[in-house]
């Protein structure tokens, strides 16, 4: 499936993954492949996703949504911190 | 369009008939140097112009996403969205935000603002402004500059965010405008700033910020109507995205005044390019005749000397 991260400066990421987690406002979770269609707010915390090229990535967002369409994931954050 | 200044000056060197070659020479150094500066202002705003509109494209893709999530979310749910930044109160207190650039020569770029503020403050909230309920947010060094002369009460805590602009920034000054307005400090908010068309064109934008205007297109409802599972729910989404596409709004306000900028200069300055030559064409010409006039003199002056020799002999 399809994940893109931007921030209103740049896209961060986008790329294949084979499974990403979130931190939901109400908790931490996973999305693989074939997801129900989800929108759901993020709290700040630890955006984690694997990719078969890549392996394992974090990053701390500053809050955010993500939304979770046919395979396709899209965060929108409004902040990464480095 | 050409400088109402330099020209008399240029005619005027033209019908003196002696003018003097030394200082025609000078004033050609001098236009020179000008044009050459000019030159490199121009280029220079180009070059940030690009980097200006990179990030207008940029912000693209978060914004769009943004404004589609909240349309599915609010399509799901008719209106009943009764939210803190859509209050209409009776218009009191009015912030306005003037977003200018830190720097000039760019044309009528920063006075095409003051000049929207005015009728503003003059028509529009005339009422609020005579009691001294309007208050200005100057964003950019010109704005600050202009209204710290004014009797208008200001807050100049984020005149700055130009030398560094991100969305970080931006998102502070715009948070300052939520949080009173939320309060009740102010029950308008307003952003006067250029809006980029292009290189060459600037719109003069005044934009009401909040409360927020209930949306326009509505026609489109039936349109993907994905059952979605929202976590938590609809309506604490919908609370948590409204202030960020304020943000959005305000911030790609500020970016497009930021291109906006390099654009009325790169206009500007190719202008003062192109004056600068036609001045220089016409003092090349000024020198050049001048010349001449001196050498023909000098040679009159031989010819007759010669002359008064041989009659005399």
């Amino acid at each position: 499936m399809y994940l893109e991260i931007i921030t209103p400066d740049k896209k961060v990421f986008q790329g294949e993954v084979d499974s990403a987690t979130f931190p939901g406002t109400k908790g931490s979770f996973q999305v693989l492949n074939n997801h129900a269609p989800l929108i759901s707010t993020l709290a700040q915390g630890k955006v984690t996703y694997v990719s078969k090229a890549e392996g394992t990535h974090t990053l701390q967002v500053d809050g955010g949504v993500v939304e979770v369409l046919n395979n396709k994931i899209s965060v929108l954050a409004e902040r990464i911190i480095e | 369009m050409k400088h109402p200044v330099v020209k008399p000056d240029a005619h005027f060197l033209y019908c003196s008939t002696m003018a003097n070659l030394k200082e025609v020479k000078s004033r050609i150094g001098s236009v020179t140097s000008t044009q050459q500066i000019t030159k490199a202002m121009k280029m220079v705003a180009a070059a940030k112009l690009r980097r200006a509109q990179d990030a207008i494209t940029q912000l693209r893709p978060y914004a769009e996403k943004l404004t589609e999530i909240l349309q599915n979310l609010s399509s799901a749910n008719k209106e009943g969205t009764d939210n803190v930044y859509g209050e209409q109160r009776p218009v009191n207190r009015v912030l306005i935000v003037a977003v200018t650039s830190d720097k000039g020569l760019a044309g009528a770029f920063n006075t095409n603002v003051m000049r929207r503020i005015r009728v503003l403050l003059e028509n529009d909230f005339r009422e609020q402004h005579q009691q001294g309920n309007v208050e200005i947010l100057p964003i950019g060094k010109k704005a600050l500059d202009y209204y710290k002369k004014g009797d208008v009460k200001l807050h100049t805590q984020f005149s700055g965010l130009f030398s560094n602009l991100s969305f970080d920034e931006a998102r502070s000054a715009a948070e300052f405008a939520m949080e009173n307005f939320v309060n009740g400090t102010f029950d308008k908010v307003i952003v006067v700033y250029n809006e980029f068309k292009n290189v060459a064109t600037q719109i003069i934008r005044a934009e009401q910020l909040l409360p927020i205007l209930p949306a326009e297109n509505e026609e489109e409802e039936s349109a993907a109507t994905v059952d979605y599972i929202y976590e938590p729910s609809r309506e604490e989404i919908v609370q948590e995205l409204i202030p960020k596409s304020i943000k959005i709004q305000f911030y790609k306000a500020l970016l497009d005044s930021n291109a906006s900028e390099h654009g009325a200069r790169m206009t500007a300055m190719d202008k003062a390019t192109d004056n600068a030559g036609e001045l220089l064409k016409e003092l090349k010409l000024v020198y050049n005749r001048t010349r001449q006039a001196a050498i023909t003199t000098e040679i009159l002056e031989i010819v007759a000397g010669a002359e008064a020799l041989s009659s005399s002999r």
